[in-house]
């Protein structure tokens, strides 16, 4: 059975109030917690490490896949690999998420989350993958998740990586490998560092697919002393269109650098990147405190909907 | 009723002190129309700025029903029944139509009520709630919404900075009719500034600013004309080596 931090965790990195419907897999601390399988989605258990694997049938539809990992003994590490099968036209919603709540302990806690998608002709796979930390230990919160996908012809994923406090290091990788003829893939980052909280989020998303796309959104929120790097990177192989945005607001002693890199290796790739970072503007604080927010409720406002 | 008595505001950079507001005194009753016109430059901006505390004067005093809110903080003001529309309003990153409404209206809007609200301003709301207020919208789109938000502040002043600007014609009428509609309800004391004649003739009183004072005030019969005879702006004569 969970207990309440366990249950709260859960609530944040995966919205669970209860266990859902659909597949669940619930990890904690480094054991299988709960799983539940569905006619069409199978969960197994890895035998030559620590993992699982996720068959999706083909033509699956409207179901999802909950696999939560919760990790509340101080100074626990933790790797683990997830691969994704999801078969042709199956579509599905994955929500997957870490929180690490570390009380008492001086040792770091830490999971690293390598997940890798292979995803069928014309699937539909909309992926939500939340970090969360809290607790008053000493020991770092430390998350590095890797998420691989492959994606066949006319396959559709929407990607969405949300990290908001909590979380003192986390490296992430992302990489996306378009080799279906009009694949997309949609990736959307959030990210919210505080206090000496570092982040760098390494990307990699290789277009060689006929037609395929991608759109990046990468918005973050940089407060205090924290530092946070983004490196993503786009390659056009093919007749192909991709769009990088990376939005940050910098606030405090934040340093964040923003590096987007783009490259077309045919002449039909056309590839568009956007990058700002800046402090909110006077202007927005002002419009909100007209309308009789504080000075520190506009700002809270200014960031929720930026990260929303 | 507020008052501004002997308000100034000046700034001083590299150059010195220039002074932007000089020694406006004026009284607005409740639930007028005024409208503030004059030629760019003269201040109008500032004083309405001053008004709502975004800017705050280096001299004078400011006061609602009789208190003394010249040393009140934006907020306070807001809180106090003073709404103000911006002239250029801000962008917001990830901030729906929806969202921008129910802070100004201080609680969730049900979709009718937000969509009136859009209404109002000639924006059709099915197509416009859900968008975020960023620079995807265009200037006259992100105007409307944010005449929109002092709509749905329902305060006791409204003051409006250009409402005209950037808006096309169509939009424009509903705007006015909107403007006479308030007026006629006796809903708020209404402060327009403006350059526009439809919006001009709506107000019972104009209030003419320039160079920092306060030129002329009185009804719309009296002081138009004045402007009108008075409108030749700026350098009407030819430049011949550098002399006119």
């Amino acid at each position: 059975m969970l207990n309440e931090i366990q249950k709260r965790i859960l609530q944040e990195v995966a919205d669970m109030a209860a266990i859902p419907n659909g597949a669940v897999n619930i990890r904690s601390d480094g054991q299988k917690q709960y799983r539940h399988n569905t006619k069409n989605i199978e969960i197994i258990s890895k035998t030559d490490k620590d993992g699982i694997d996720i068959h999706i049938k083909p033509f699956t539809k409207g179901e999802s896949v909950h696999i939560p990992v919760v990790l509340t003994a101080s100074g626990f590490q933790d790797t683990v690999y997830n691969d994704f099968f999801i078969g042709e036209g199956a579509e599905v919603n994955i929500v997957a998420g870490c929180g690490i709540h570390n009380c008492g302990g001086c040792g770091d806690s830490q999971h690293n989350g390598i997940h890798t998608f292979y995803v069928g002709k014309n699937a539909k796979v909309s992926y939500v993958e939340k970090h969360y930390g809290e607790g008053d230990g000493q020991g770092k919160r430390i998350l590095n998740p890797q998420t691989v996908l492959y994606l066949e012809e006319g396959a559709s994923v929407n990607l969405e990586t949300v990290q908001i406090r909590g979380v003192d290091d986390t490296t992430r990788y992302t990489k996306a490998v378009l080799q279906g003829a009009n694949s997309e893939i949609v990736i959307t980052e959030k990210l919210l560092t505080h206090g000496e909280q570092k982040a760098v989020s390494d990307m990699d998303v290789f277009l060689d697919g006929e037609g395929s796309r991608t759109q990046v959104i990468s918005r973050s929120v940089a407060q205090d002393d924290s530092t946070q790097i983004f490196y993503p990177r786009v390659t056009g192989n093919q007749e192909c269109f991709g769009h990088v945005q990376c939005d940050a607001i910098i606030m405090g002693n934040a340093k964040v650098r923003a590096i987007p890199e783009i490259t077309c290796n045919h002449v039909d790739a056309s590839l568009i990147h956007e990058a700002a970072i800046g402090k909110i503007a006077g202007e927005q604080i002002l419009k909100l405190m007209t309308l009789g927010l504080s000075y520190e409720e506009a700002e809270q406002k200014i960031l929720d909907g930026f990260l929303k | 009723m507020l008052e501004m008595k002997n308000l100034c505001f000046s700034v001083t950079d590299e150059n010195g002190t220039t002074d932007i507001l000089n020694d406006v005194s004026l009284t607005i009753e409740d639930k007028k129309f005024i409208v503030i016109t004059g030629p760019n430059g003269g201040g109008k901006t500032t004083l309405a700025k001053v008004i709502m505390g975004i800017n705050q004067p280096t001299g004078g005093q400011l006061l609602l029903n009789g208190t003394d809110i010249t040393n009140l903080s934006i907020s306070e003001r807001a809180k106090l029944g003073i709404s103000y529309g911006f002239q250029q309003p801000p962008r917001f990153k990830g901030m729906k139509v929806r969202d921008l409404l129910a802070i100004a209206a201080g609680k969730a809007l049900g979709h009718d009520e937000a969509c009136a609200y859009l209404t109002k301003v000639g924006l059709c709301a099915r197509d416009y709630l859900d968008r975020d207020v960023d620079t995807s919208l265009s200037g006259g789109e992100v105007k409307r919404i944010e005449i929109a938000t002092v709509l749905a502040r329902k305060t006791p002043i409204m003051i409006f900075d250009e409402p005209e600007a950037g808006i096309d014609l169509w939009s424009f009428a509903r705007l006015t009719d909107t403007f006479r509609e308030i007026h006629d309800q006796k809903q708020a004391t209404i402060i327009i500034i403006s350059h526009q004649e439809r919006i001009i003739r709506l107000a019972d009183e104009i209030i003419l600013i320039g160079g920092g004072k306060l030129l002329d005030r009185g009804s719309v019969e009296r002081i138009y004309p004045k402007i009108m005879a008075e409108t030749v702006t700026g350098c009407n004569m030819l430049e011949v080596d550098k002399k006119c």
